[in-house]
């Protein structure tokens, strides 16, 4: 997504928050907010609680509590690939209010 | 409704020193919709040749204030963007941001408390936020920071805080010092662990609402530790980010 590529604050670990204008901009909505199962453990966690790694070709999301790999998602010229196999599910409350 | 993730132009109004590496810039935004405490925005600075960099900041300050947004904002040595803002940038530059950004570490009043505020460096900026919202709505949720820096001279707001503290309506800050303390240092001087936690959680009860943003480790340990003290986890919301070893 970003060219965070040379910024050492940025090699450091972040979590989903970082990501945070990234992924609004790709799904028109916040997506911090937005629980997911994770496939791998079973585990439900916030988008922004995931941890966040960029020094690939895209952003990697990864479970909080087992580390393995939730949602990739990968920006090329023209078009954004969202690879969601590690997530059983995505939960979208229908309302723009995500604080309870 | 201005779409709240459009790119618009924002004007340096004020910039003030916090410590010798951190440094709050007052970004004019006429067209700012508002934010919720904990948000960020993101700043995006376009060189001639066209060659572009995006970074996420947490906004530092109040919900309250209209047209405008604090950020703050630490000097990352061989950084990008962070030395750009602290060594190029003077009051009237305008640069492009977007936001509010994010909607899972956030604070306003109608979530309630008590909070527990848990902040490693830098990592203090978007609880400032919380803090000065809360005093700006006038309002008593009962409220601890417990603030983790690594010398007495790197503690970012610490006038404020101590100001904010001393109205005594139940906002207290207690800080503690990893590498070097002052003669005198009445605070913890060791890295935040689980009996600091309880200490510090004891007051406020299991129920507390809990932020945490810092370094991975800090946050790490402070969220396992205060799960393990009786807080429900969805209670806890953290925010990783900055230099580890703090």
């Amino acid at each position: 997504m970003l060219d965070h590529s040379d910024d050492p604050a940025i090699e450091r670990e972040l979590d989903g928050n970082a990501l945070a204008g990234s992924l609004e901009s790709l799904f028109g909505r916040d997506m911090t907010a937005v629980p997911g199962r994770c496939a791998h453990c079973g585990t439900v966690h916030m988008v922004g609680a995931m941890r966040l790694f960029m020094g690939g070709p895209g952003a990697v999301l990864r479970c909080p509590a087992c580390d393995e790999v939730v949602l990739r998602i990968v920006e090329t010229a023209d078009r954004t690939y969202v690879d969601a196999r590690g997530a059983d599910y995505l939960v979208f409350r229908r309302s723009d209010r995500e604080i309870a | 409704m201005a779409n709240p993730i459009a790119w618009q132009l924002a004007t340096v109004v004020a910039i003030r020193d916090e410590t010798p590496s951190v440094r709050s810039f007052t970004l004019g935004l006429p067209g700012w919709p508002g934010h919720r405490s904990g948000q960020h925005v993101d700043v995006r600075l376009t060189a001639e040749d066209g060659y572009s960099v995006e970074r996420s900041y947490s906004i530092a300050s109040e919900p309250e204030r209209e047209g405008e947004v604090d950020i703050t904002v630490e000097q990352i040595p061989g950084g990008e963007v962070s030395p750009f803002l602290h060594e190029v940038v003077v009051v009237g530059d305008r640069f492009e941001v977007r936001g509010p950004i994010g909607g899972y570490f956030v604070w306003q009043a109608a979530l309630g408390g008590p909070l527990l505020l848990v902040a490693g460096g830098s990592g203090v900026v978007p609880l400032m936020a919380m803090i000065r919202h809360r005093h700006r709505a006038g309002l008593e949720v009962p409220t601890r920071l417990l603030f983790s820096s690594r010398h007495a001279d790197e503690i970012i707001f610490r006038d404020e805080l101590d100001e904010l503290a001393s109205a005594e309506d139940g906002f207290e800050v207690i800080h503690t010092l990893t590498r070097s303390r002052p003669s005198g240092w009445s605070g913890y001087d060791r890295r935040i662990d689980q009996r600091m936690l309880g200490e510090v959680l004891e007051p406020l009860g299991v129920g507390a609402r809990v932020y945490i943003c810092g370094p991975t480790a800090l946050v790490e340990v402070a969220a396992n530790a205060l799960v393990r003290l009786g807080v429900p986890p969805d209670r806890v919301r953290t925010e990783r980010f900055g230099p580890t070893g703090t």
